[in-house]
């Protein structure tokens, strides 16, 4: 028990996070729990031997995203007036509930191996998790890799495109 | 130790709480709050099955959600704030300009 207990704590800290985004009527709130959500997620990498995705994961979801989206919500002044649901909520819920019902049998009726044994190389010097990330990364995922900054490209232009609007800077 | 179930149903819970957030809240910016919630529920799936099978590609993956999560929100956001100047509102339901 002693040994679950630092899963228990980020896991379900990580889902009442989660819950409270939801839930919050004020979208600060919401994004200050995403923002909790967040931590706890990245303290459970480092529960599963992955430090250096915990600190990507803070750096870029916690430093980088969720600044852009408190820019969004504080610019458009957003205020939790009228109802919060929107209008198909009972279709929603439905098809929520199948969903969850789907996942909850899928899990129950896997079977889970338990931990394998780490295979030991002798002859290759053991690299920590960053090397090894990087050695893989650059190597066998070199093509995703690039493919990726195009993607952030894209993404750099087009979100430029998209929030410059008419009248702003001169129409090029 | 902990049984790599706990992890997926936990993965599983998450998913879910986002795809509710998804499908009821009216506010344009939680639903893209929600969607990085789903995200990061697959997230801890991959690297869960990557600690538990001792393979990289898993956590290799995690780098790749979150370049394209992060590629959505920049795009996502532009698009709000358009639609923001459009319509003056961020609810979705009055963003009616393709139904017939």
């Amino acid at each position: 028990m002693i040994q679950q207990l630092p899963f228990i704590y980020f896991g379900g800290m990580a889902l009442v996070c989660a819950i409270l985004v939801v839930i919050s009527r004020v979208a600060i709130y919401s994004a200050m729990a995403l923002l909790g959500m967040f931590v706890h997620v990245a303290g459970l990498f480092i529960l599963l031997d992955a430090p250096f995705l915990a600190g990507v994961q803070l750096l870029v979801y916690a430093g980088a995203i969720l600044v852009l989206y408190l820019f969004v919500v504080m610019l458009l002044n957003v205020h939790g007036r009228g109802p919060m649901l929107q209008r198909q909520t009972p279709w929603a819920i439905i098809l929520t509930l199948l969903a969850a019902g789907e996942m909850g049998y899928l899990v129950l009726k896997s079977h889970f191996y338990p931990k394998l044994p780490a295979i030991p190389h002798p002859s290759v010097p053991t690299l920590g998790n960053t090397e090894t990330i990087g050695m893989v990364l650059y190597t066998q995922y070199l093509f995703p890799f690039e493919v990726a900054s195009v993607v952030l490209l894209i993404a750099l232009v087009g979100a430029i495109v998209m929030a410059r609007g008419r009248g702003g800077v001169s129409q090029g | 130790m902990v049984p790599l179930s706990w992890y997926v149903t936990l993965s599983a819970l998450m998913f879910v709480t986002g795809l509710v957030g998804v499908l009821i809240r009216r506010n344009i910016v939680v639903v893209l709050l929600c969607i990085e919630i789903m995200l990061n529920a697959v997230n801890i799936n991959f690297v869960a099955f990557s600690d538990y099978l001792h393979l990289i590609d898993g956590q290799i993956f995690v780098f790749f959600v979150i370049t394209v999560a992060a590629a959505e929100v920049a795009i996502g956001l532009g698009i709000i704030i358009s639609l923001f100047r459009l319509k003056e509102s961020v609810n979705m339901d009055d963003y009616n300009l393709l139904k017939l």
